[in-house]
């Protein structure tokens, strides 16, 4: 029960946000476990990075492309303070779409290096990055359902 | 903040833990299909733990709250077709991902047994045990379940 009844007109969007946002918390849970059982083996670090890069990157896009849309179908734009919970979305989204992109970045420098035998603490520091992200992302889940004020 | 918003944000967080379960088996399915090395699949069999804990949280909260608000929510019936429909497609959902599991489970073991004996090199059986489409299927099959619940809890066809 994602939600009471609402117009049609906001179902396609609502789901492009909640797919994206379930791929790209799916992919941090993947990163995060990368990170945590990895003790020293770099394939998991590789198979991390890769997933941050392949399942939270598109994940993350669908889910902020479904957010604005259905954020101007919802006209909470014309609202004169947006609720707690649209806040919560737009900062974890903003400030999470700058450590996402550090996390790439650095994983992908990381990468590169590691075929020369270094790098693993660029690839491990840029998953770790994502247990970050995975923290918030759930609290922001939290608020999305909760819609606290 | 009353019961049902506590109701429904535990029903998201579950849902969410669902599909990251199934998306960590996924990255994992991908992982072991793409090689027959035996190190290579022990190391992405090191995440299935994790996702064996979320997909029994995910699975299990979805349910329970999700029922839960069901019958809390003024408007929304427990017997109500996309809410039955949803039900169906969860006992699916999780009965082909538990088959999936026991459809893989050799090929760890034998990757496990490989590492064990230092053998490194590539393994024949290892790969025929990795590439099964049985195991592949069923996933799909829960993974399309998966989704059309999401589908049925958004687009809430009946109500």
């Amino acid at each position: 029960m994602l939600a009471a009844i609402r117009p049609d007109g906001w179902n396609l969007p609502l789901f492009l946000h909640v797919f994206g946002a379930m791929v790209l918390v799916g992919g941090l849970l993947v990163t995060s476990a990368s990170v945590a059982v990895a003790r020293g083996d770099v394939r998991l670090l590789r198979i991390g990075y890769l997933t941050l890069l392949s399942v939270c990157l598109p994940g993350y896009l669908v889910m902020r492309v479904g957010a604005e849309w259905i954020y101007s179908r919802e006209q909470l734009a014309d609202a004169t303070d947006d609720p707690a919970w649209v806040g919560i979305g737009y900062i974890t989204a903003d400030a999470g779409a700058l450590l996402l992109l550090i996390a790439l970045v650095l994983g992908g420098i990381g990468l590169r290096r590691q075929r020369g035998g270094s790098g693993a603490g660029m690839l491990r520091a840029s998953l770790v990055m994502s247990v970050v992200l995975l923290a918030a992302y759930v609290v922001t889940v939290w608020a999305m359902g909760a819609k606290p004020v | 903040m009353g019961l049902n918003n506590w109701l429904l944000a535990l029903h998201l967080l579950s849902a969410f833990a669902l599909v990251g379960a199934i998306v960590l088996f996924w990255v994992v399915v991908v992982v072991v299909r793409r090689t027959d090395r035996p190190e290579q699949v022990a190391s992405a069999a090191r995440l299935l733990p994790v996702g064996s804990v979320a997909v029994v949280v995910g699975s299990l909260g979805v349910v329970v709250f999700g029922v839960w608000l069901a019958i809390s929510l003024d408007g929304v019936k427990v017997w109500d077709g996309w809410v039955i429909a949803a039900i169906v497609l969860w006992a699916i959902a999780t009965e082909a991902g538990r088959r999936s599991d026991t459809e893989f489970a050799p090929c760890v073991a034998r990757a496990n047994e490989l590492v064990a004996a230092g053998q490194t090199g590539s393994d024949p059986q290892l790969a025929e045990l990795a590439r099964t489409s049985r195991g592949l299927v069923l996933h799909t099959v829960a993974t399309v379940a998966t989704l059309l619940i999401v589908v049925d809890m958004i687009w809430k066809p009946g109500a």
